[in-house]
């Protein structure tokens, strides 16, 4: 085992930042895929949290949770890009400004 | 607290690479960062499992789909609606205000990893939890797996319109 001193203090923190790093390039970027990229570092951030709390707190949950969190990411990001792939086939383009279909 | 810096530099190249390839390749670099810092908290499955499928499997995805759509195009990444670029920086310093406030106002005050915490992080703590109390999930999440193979086989094989 690694004897740390690093307290779960900083671990939340260092999760938060991240997760607002994420936030900020969900609603800045264009690009679908930079935008689905995001994504994956907001739900990496909230694992970090999940591991940090399992590991102090000495408890398996978080890391079963952590573990079903990835499965999913690993589903949302297969069908995210299979949607990409058809928008890109049907608008010639991945920017999320140019397609509206959806809007009213 | 080098893995916290890498994590943290990685992720802000990650948003703001205007090539999507350079943002793929920074946030593989933010998985091996994540990777480290999970083994200081002493959850081996987690890293193991976070180089796998995340750098392994996700970002493999990610650059086929990037290679595939021919996006390396410059010219095309003029991109930044300055409206929205305020809106997020707003959003963000709102958001992690918040947090870091929560965080701070109300320490948890817990400095040392608990006792348990290199047993549970081994793949036979894991996996024992798995396949008692947690079987279950593990099935649904198999059948959403699936699911989501289907899904993405036909989304991709179909024209939009």
């Amino acid at each position: 085992m690694l004897p740390t001193t690093i307290p779960l203090d900083y671990y939340l923190i260092l999760s938060a930042v991240l997760f607002v790093i994420g936030t900020v390039g969900v609603v800045t970027r264009r690009n679908a895929i930079i935008i689905f990229m995001s994504l994956e570092l907001m739900l990496n951030a909230v694992n970090l949290t999940m591991v940090a709390f399992s590991s102090f707190l000495g408890d398996v949950a978080g890391q079963m949770f952590v573990f079903f969190i990835m499965a999913v990411a690993a589903a949302e990001a297969a069908v995210g890009l299979a949607i990409v792939l058809a928008l890109y086939r049907g608008k010639q383009t991945v920017y999320v400004d140019e397609v509206n279909i959806m809007k009213w | 607290m080098l893995f916290a810096i890498g994590a943290i530099a990685s992720a802000i190249f990650t948003i703001t690479r205007r090539n999507p390839v350079s943002a793929a390749m920074s946030l593989v670099g933010h998985f091996f960062m994540l990777t480290g810092l999970y083994l200081t908290l002493s959850a081996e499955f987690v890293a193991a499992v976070q180089v796998l499928v995340y750098a392994g499997a996700i970002m493999v995805l990610v650059i086929f789909v990037i290679m595939l759509l021919n996006l390396g195009n410059e010219e095309q990444l003029t991109e930044r609606v300055n409206m929205r670029k305020t809106f997020g920086a707003l959003l963000g310093t709102l958001l992690a205000a918040q947090i870091i406030f929560m965080v701070t106002v109300k320490p948890t005050g817990m400095n040392e990893l608990s006792k348990q915490a290199a047993a549970i992080g081994t793949t036979e703590s894991i996996g024992q939890t798995l396949f008692t109390s947690y079987l279950f999930p593990f099935e649904a999440v198999s059948l959403l797996l699936l699911a989501a193979l289907i899904g993405a086989v036909i989304l991709a094989k179909r024209q939009l319109q």
